[in-house]
């Protein structure tokens, strides 16, 4: 494989950039595999590239039925933290953070990992004591917390709302100066150049259209590109993961929900951290390129349209402009929208299934961007070794059952107020 | 914006009405034994299909009334709205 570097970008720059090798392959699918990723977004890319790298299992197929980074991974806002209360989710972000403050190098690419900050914004005396119990926690497994005081935040953000008689004044704030952004495509790209050179064959335009189940084991797949069998098949596919469990007969604590996200047109450089409001459900930060990324919440009922509804788009905004009310001068560029595997508790699911050979990997919510890594290393432990890592056995299937529910925010099963 | 046409007041837009989840979950019959799988089923798991849905919301900011809304989720079209106790 090419090696991406200074040097290289001369020397092609030179001919004229016409002796760029392809970054992937565009292979016709084999008769038979070791295992199939099902979904070519991040999670299932970073699957094969660790099933590769980690395990020496070479002989796997990415099935995509779109195109690879053309899903979630191409529509986040791009926020990568680890600022986690319970054990299984805080040390499970960690172990990815580590990940991310290398994955530059290791993937030959650079994905702009740019560690600028979260601060998620308190606005009265009882946030402020759920921040630093949260903060607490999280020093205890060793991620970096600051509890910020209303002076302090003033100093980070100074465009914030700080005046008298505001409807939700500033108290403080919760930090994590280790978080934050990266280029959520050439993550994708990254991980499919990698997993491609070590042998993965990456299938685009392909549909998974049923599977082959025989006395209780898996057997293989059905596409729109004929029948292909495998000795082990992993599911990847987010918002469409409860399209694949009807197809196998499984019902899953998952609803699919539209989240939206919008950028500003581009202005000079103002804000150097990922902010939070904390009287509502808005994050903003701004890009490379200047634009200010925004989200907030799900539209509210079921959807798998992948485009968004305004008057949810007004309610986000309405709480952005509250927190930083320069916004409201700012013209919007684009608004989009993904479908999201909202869990009945908040946190995924990385287990295997009662279907030998079949292994699930959905739940994320809207926090899959981050976990990219860290979902793609266990999942492909959790298939090689057919067994969870310790890291991901908090994130088992029949926890729901059992009453081991990791709720972060404590909202219980209404997905759509998540 | 959805118009979702509330049984007791008439088309509506979106704003005035809070959403409520899956209709078609039952809960166990009260004072009866319950399997752990059949509360699992009640609480956790819902089959969350793309295309018809049966939900329910609440006309919140109007008659505050339950209503059953039959819509699809890949095209948000609604094919018929009916009072809480009413079945498709």
């Amino acid at each position: 494989m090419q090696k991406y570097s200074v040097f290289s970008l001369i020397k092609n720059a030179l001919k004229g950039h016409k002796d760029w090798e392809v970054a992937w392959k565009d292979p016709t699918p084999k008769e038979e595999y070791d295992v199939i990723i099902i979904g070519g977004g991040g999670h299932g890319l970073a699957t094969a590239y660790y099933l590769a790298k980690e395990h020496k299992i070479t002989n796997v197929a990415i099935i995509e039925k779109g195109w690879i980074g053309g899903g979630n991974v191409g529509r986040n806002t791009t926020i990568i933290r680890s600022n986690y209360m319970h054990d299984e989710n805080g040390l499970f972000s960690e172990f990815g953070m580590n990940l991310w403050r290398n994955m530059s190098q290791e993937l030959n690419f650079n994905v702009m990992f740019s560690p600028r900050g979260i601060i998620n914004l308190a606005h009265s005396d009882a946030q402020m004591n759920v921040f630093s119990r949260r903060g607490n926690s999280m020093r205890l497994n060793g991620i970096d917390a600051v509890l910020l005081q209303r002076e302090d935040v003033k100093k980070l953000i100074p465009m914030a709302d700080f005046s008298e008689n505001v409807r939700f004044p500033i108290f403080g704030g919760l930090m994590q100066p280790s978080a934050g952004t990266a280029r959520h495509d050439a993550v994708a790209w990254g991980y499919a150049r990698q997993a491609d050179s070590m042998g993965v064959d990456i299938i685009q335009n392909c549909e998974v259209k049923g599977f082959d189940i025989s006395n209780g084991k898996i057997l293989g797949i059905r596409t729109s590109k004929g029948n292909i069998k495998a000795k082990k098949i992993g599911l990847c596919v987010a918002g469409s993961t409860n399209i694949l469990a009807e197809k196998l007969n499984i019902t899953l604590p998952i609803e699919t929900h539209l989240l939206q996200a919008c950028v500003s047109e581009p202005i000079k450089p103002i804000l150097n951290n990922v902010v939070t409001f904390g009287a509502g459900h808005f994050y903003c930060s701004q890009s490379d390129k200047g634009e200010m990324v925004m989200g907030g919440d799900l539209d509210g009922y079921n959807s798998y349209s992948q485009r968004g509804n305004l008057p949810t788009l007004q309610h986000v905004l309405t709480e952005g402009i509250a927190m930083f009310p320069f916004l409201s001068k700012l013209k919007m560029l684009r608004t989009w929208g993904g479908i999201m595997d909202m869990s009945m508790d908040g946190s995924p699911i990385i287990d295997k299934t009662h279907i030998k050979g079949l292994y699930l990997n959905c739940g994320w919510c809207y926090g899959g961007f981050k976990a990219t890594p860290a979902s793609g290393w266990t999942f492909a432990h959790t298939i090689a070794q057919d067994r969870p890592h310790e890291l991901n056995a908090g994130y088992s299937l029949n926890r729901f059952s059992t009453g081991h529910l990791l709720d972060e925010k404590g909202l219980g099963t209404k997905t759509w107020i998540s | 914006m959805l118009h979702i046409k509330c049984p007791h007041c008439g088309l509506r837009s979106q704003n005035e009405f809070s959403y409520g989840g899956d209709a078609t979950v039952k809960r166990p019959e009260l004072n009866k034994e319950v399997s752990d799988q059949d509360w699992d089923n009640f609480v956790y798991l819902r089959k969350s299909p793309r295309g018809k849905h049966l939900e329910l919301w609440q006309h919140i900011s109007g008659c505050r009334q339950w209503i059953k809304v039959e819509r699809d989720t890949l095209t948000h079209e609604i094919f018929k709205t009916l009072k809480a106790n009413e079945e498709v």
